[in-house]
């Protein structure tokens, strides 16, 4: 029991100190980058005041997708090495990209409305977002499904390196599909397409979330180290 | 190689036995598609212009409904264990099982969608094509069935939870598969359902032997 919890004991006295600090991180950029983008950046030239929305539409986007990435690395790690905080890196981060999902999907459905005449549309984007969030549902719904911890982790893992192997052909083949969303803008081959006085705002944002994401993260993970002491606990008492 | 064949033939029988177990997908298919044009209304143009690619909706419903069972009547009564002491590896002998699937239900499935796209006022030329998609298509179904069979074994009535692991991934061959259904870039899209349906025959058992070792610890 005691080695099992060294990795942990070592990542417990780092996020004691580190979650709390990007938790302050994360409410500073926010609270920069929320007024800064919904009050104080111009108006688009052809969405006028709806392009703000894309503040907190754009960074949920990417999260939520960096998020999966980050769980099918922590997934690698804990099927291959075995590594038992993996594991609950990977369990703890699940709901978070959920989340960013569904603010993402719910905020460009509210941009939509207004932007293109619909609240939605079965376009590309949308619907590889779509099944992105899906994804993330069966993978929270097989680790709850599965009592036994330990083979739910390595479960639960093999989906995640499934999904992160099928999410881009998904992607690929609905932008076959159809496509409506307008291209990347950011991230682009001959620089930026967008004004550099939206860019400050955006990557205030996207900042943010970064570090929401890393102090929800840690909490989460902390929390179940905790319930894991909880446990073994109870096991040595009804030993004794 | 006995070992793949003789797991193959055992699937097989036990599919195609015990009460006609093969057939009900099969009537599961033909009373979903039943219902698309009580849906839609039989009106024929609205018909013409949707109805065939649900057929493969239809298909890919009924090829899920066999998967819970695929793996956890195997790991119950100990074939598992007996896959695992194999000196075949269990990549083959989960690819020689999902071969079985797909003959006892895959199979009949492809050919039932002849009937049923031209009860959806499909235009008979492209019949012929439809089949061929779904024949491809219920392959790479089963491959990536595989995976979420594998993973759920051991949840009791984890019928639903297969369902939402496994649906997303059905979106490529679906896309593909429907735009064959509705006559567009025909020869285009069943190359690409031929790619996905090896691609995930060829992962698919890899991922889901990987889960059954899991299972059986």
């Amino acid at each position: 029991m005691l080695t099992y919890l060294a990795n942990p004991a070592r990542f417990m006295a780092f996020s004691a100190w580190a979650a709390p600090i990007f938790l302050v991180a994360a409410l500073a950029l926010l609270a920069i980058g929320a007024p800064w983008g919904l009050f104080y950046s111009p108006a688009d030239y052809q969405q006028g005041e709806t392009v703000r929305i894309m503040y907190l539409h754009v960074p949920t986007a990417w999260w939520s997708m960096g998020i999966y990435a980050f769980m099918g690395a922590a997934s690698f790690v804990g099927l291959v090495w075995r590594h038992a905080l993996a594991d609950v890196a990977a369990r703890a981060a699940a709901p978070i990209g959920a989340t960013f999902a569904a603010v993402c999907l719910i905020t460009g459905s509210l941009w939509g409305a207004p932007t293109w005449g619909t609240w939605w549309e079965w376009d590309g984007r949308l619907t590889s977002m779509l099944a992105l969030f899906v994804i993330y549902l069966g993978y929270i719904a097989l680790w709850s499904a599965i009592e036994d911890e330990e083979k739910a982790a390595r479960l639960a893992a093999i989906l995640c390196l499934v999904g992160l192997v099928n999410l881009p052909i998904i992607k690929f083949s609905v932008d076959w599909w159809s496509t409506l969303h307008q291209p990347a803008s950011i991230m682009r081959a001959g620089g930026s397409s967008i004004d550099p006085s939206m860019m400050g705002p955006l990557f205030a944002m996207a900042g943010g979330f970064l570090c929401l994401f890393a102090a929800l993260l840690m909490m989460n993970m902390r929390a179940a180290v905790f319930r894991r002491r909880v446990e073994a606990a109870r096991l040595r008492g009804a030993d004794a | 190689m006995s070992a793949l064949v003789a797991t193959f033939r055992r699937d097989l029988a036990l599919m195609w036995g015990g009460g006609g177990g093969a057939l009900a997908p099969l009537g599961f298919f033909l009373g979903a598609t039943m219902l698309v044009p009580l849906a839609m209304g039989p009106e024929r143009n609205l018909l013409a212009a949707a109805g065939p690619p649900l057929v493969w909706i239809a298909a890919a419903l009924a090829v899920l409904a066999t998967l819970e069972r695929l793996f956890q009547a195997d790991l119950e009564d100990g074939s598992l264990d007996h896959m695992l002491l194999s000196p075949e590896p269990l990549e083959l002998i989960v690819l020689a099982k999902g071969a079985a699937l797909w003959v006892a239900v895959g199979l009949p499935l492809a050919l039932a969608s002849a009937p049923a796209a031209i009860a959806l006022q499909a235009p008979p030329e492209l019949v012929p094509a439809i089949v061929l998609s779904l024949l491809l298509g219920m392959a790479a179904f089963i491959g990536i069935g595989l995976v979420g069979a594998a993973v759920t074994a051991g949840v009791k009535r984890g019928g639903v939870l297969i369902a939402l692991i496994v649906l997303p991934f059905f979106a490529p061959p679906i896309i593909f598969g429907s735009a064959v259904a509705g006559g567009e870039h025909v020869g285009a899209a069943l190359s690409v359902l031929a790619g996905f349906a090896l691609a995930a025959l060829a992962l698919g058992p890899i991922a889901a032997a990987a889960a059954l070792r899991l299972q059986a610890e």
